[in-house]
């Protein structure tokens, strides 16, 4: 075991300290260089993985569902085709969606909105209530996004016109962000009946139909299924999994991650450089020194270990210095651009930060190789000699 | 084993300084014998540093055998040569070449460290090392540059004295040193001496010549006289 005593009576350690504070200014600027490459690099990786949670945060919950359209040519999805898919596995829930787009008023303001008739029970699996209650299938009561009551400044009750016709709100919607199924913010959900008062020549298929699946890791298999299925003799629908979009997401972030990261290291490099501009001054300066040190029994080993350490514990005590400020940068960063500090105490923060310090460790050691290697090998004669 | 702990049969060194040659040692026979007390004398380039560089392994010959406690160390390579080096010579130096970071107790503890003694142990005969040495104990925890000329070169002599070499090498010793410190340091080296270190001191002062029973007087790379 070694103890906190057996570091302190370590000699190499010792010296490596004392000749760092021998010339503490050069120390501190050769620090400060990595100090602020960690926190650049760190505090970027920090930025990039803040970034992709507020966007799928935004998006919800739409990795386990599938969206099915008609073919390119198709006018819809029919029913037939709808009785189909409900023999595949897998599936928690079949929504078919009417939907078109109109101009809503309100007291003389108006906005534009997407129609939907979709089943009551069916709609309960996808948007939740936050004031009032669903619609009573046959009536012409809507129920409407939050958006659009925020824009209209409609109250439970008020009666919203659609074309000719008009529609009392009994429910506004909890707000839900983007989706890529139905834009629920935006959404006026009504009856079947009412619906087809509004758009009396609409095509008796469906617009596109939303699969729930009962678990994320089946929505491939469920997809390859519907497609084997019903395109069996020529293209008649097309099917769109959501959790792609989640993958493409992570994967760009990843590289704009990666990116970001990226230029945070160069910071760094510029850092390593430093140390090797110190460390080699501080071997030239300290040449009589090796050379007394090799006289009186150093080896080559010896003189590197001392030159290593002293490169390591710079390194280790400016990235340990770093990764605190990361903590405070990351918060600064995530406040301004993000607007959402939430994200800083996160787990992959933290491994961030960890990736930072260890980086920070590697450059200061990389940066003290070679002069380490050069104090090694100098002849004990000429260092002697030297004045 | 022999009797004799130097062993220089024949030695030339030749230095190439661009095109020309330096020939700072030209067949050079020396053998010194265990307690000797020997001085090394010439005038400047008459190649009695090289003559002790070659003696403390620092350097080898280009030609002929130099032989330090039986070993020859002609043909070794620089991690040989430390470890004979760390286990048989101690070297006083005339600029006294202390570590400024180190304090004379930690000074005089480092090449101890090299032959990797244990802490405790290496701390205890620093002590004792500094003692043998006269420096007063409450000097051990001072850094050299609040130390006197004297009183260094009693800490860089405890740290010859380290780890305990058969043979101390001492490179115009008085040479930065007043004429009454010097003398106090001749005094201290001649009794190390007498206690049974074989010690071998380069110098032109004929001085400390007197101290010695063996002078080698160099002349150009070669032993012009040889008194015992």
């Amino acid at each position: 075991m070694i103890s906190i005593e057996d570091i302190r009576n370590n000699m190499y350690l010792q010296l490596a300290r004392r000749n760092l504070k021998r010339q503490t200014f050069r120390t501190v600027l050769a620090a400060i260089g990595i100090i602020i490459g960690v926190i650049a690099i760190s505090s970027m990786g920090i930025l990039g993985n803040s970034l992709k949670l507020s966007v799928t945060d935004s998006f919800g919950d739409i990795g386990d569902k599938l969206l099915i359209y008609p073919a390119p040519g198709k006018d819809g999805v029919s029913e037939k085709q709808v009785k189909q898919m409900k023999k595949i596995s897998g599936i928690d829930a079949i929504i078919p969606v009417y939907s078109s787009g109109d101009r809503v008023e309100y007291k003389n303001q108006y906005t534009f909105g997407s129609v939907y008739d979709i089943d009551k029970d069916d709609l309960e699996k996808l948007v939740e209530i936050d004031e009032g209650q669903y619609f009573k299938s046959g009536s012409t009561d809507c129920v409407v996004g939050a958006s659009i009551a925020n824009t209209l400044e409609l109250k439970l009750g008020g009666k919203i016109e659609i074309g000719d016709s008009r529609l009392r709100v009994v429910g506004i919607l909890k707000e839900r962000g983007m989706g890529f199924d139905i834009d629920t913010d935006t959404g006026i959900f009504t009856s079947e009946q009412m619906y087809r008062k509004l758009y009396p020549n609409e095509e008796e298929e469906y617009d596109f139909v939303i699969i729930k699946a009962e678990e994320l890791d089946q929505v491939n298999d469920i997809k390859s299924d519907i497609e084997k299925l019903l395109n069996k003799k020529e293209e008649v629908i097309t099917v769109f999994a959501t959790n792609i979009i989640l993958e493409s997401i992570n994967e760009a972030f990843k590289s704009i991650s990666l990116f970001l990261m990226g230029i945070g290291s160069i910071s760094l490099l510029v850092a390593g450089v430093s140390i090797l501009n110190v460390m080699l001054m501080s071997t030239m300066e300290r040449t009589k020194e090796i050379g007394v040190m090799k006289a009186v029994g150093a080896s080559r080993r010896d003189i590197l270990t001392m030159f290593l350490l002293e490169a390591l514990l710079l390194g280790i005590i400016a990235s340990l210095i770093g990764g605190l400020f990361t903590i405070g940068a990351g918060y600064l960063i995530l406040s301004l651009i993000v607007d959402n500090t939430s994200y800083l105490l996160s787990f992959a923060t933290l491994l961030y930060i960890l990736e930072g310090i260890i980086f920070g460790i590697a450059t200061s050691l990389i940066g003290g190789m070679y002069p380490a290697w050069k104090a090694s090998n100098m002849r004990p004669l000429d260092a002697l000699r030297y004045e | 084993m022999s009797d004799t702990i130097v062993q220089m049969e024949d030695v030339k060194k030749i230095y190439t300084l661009g095109a020309n040659e330096i020939h700072a040692l030209n067949g050079v026979d020396i053998s010194i014998k265990k307690g000797d007390f020997v001085t090394i004398m010439g005038a400047s380039g008459s190649g009695k540093s090289t003559l002790l560089n070659m003696v403390g392994c620092l350097d080898t010959p280009t030609s002929g055998t130099v032989k330090i406690n039986d070993i020859d160390i002609t043909e070794l390579n620089d991690d040989k040569l430390t470890t004979i080096r760390r286990d048989n010579i101690g070297f006083i130096f005339q600029q006294f070449n202390l570590i400024p970071t180190l304090t004379a107790l930690e000074n005089v503890e480092i090449p101890m460290i090299f032959s990797r003694m244990p802490p405790n142990e290496r701390k205890a005969r620093a002590l004792h090392a500094l003692e043998q040495a006269k420096l007063e104990i409450e000097y051990a925890d001072h850094r050299p540059n609040e130390l006197s000329g004297g009183q260094q070169q009693r800490v860089a002599i405890a740290r010859a004295l380290a780890n305990d070499p058969p043979i101390l090498l001492a490179d115009e010793p008085t040479g930065n040193l007043d004429s009454k410190t010097g003398k106090i340091i001749m005094d201290l080296l001649s009794q190390l001496n007498k206690a049974g270190t074989t010690l071998i001191v380069v110098t032109h002062d004929p001085k400390l010549a007197e101290y010695s029973n063996k002078t080698i007087m160099l002349l150009d790379g070669e032993v012009s006289d040889d008194i015992n």
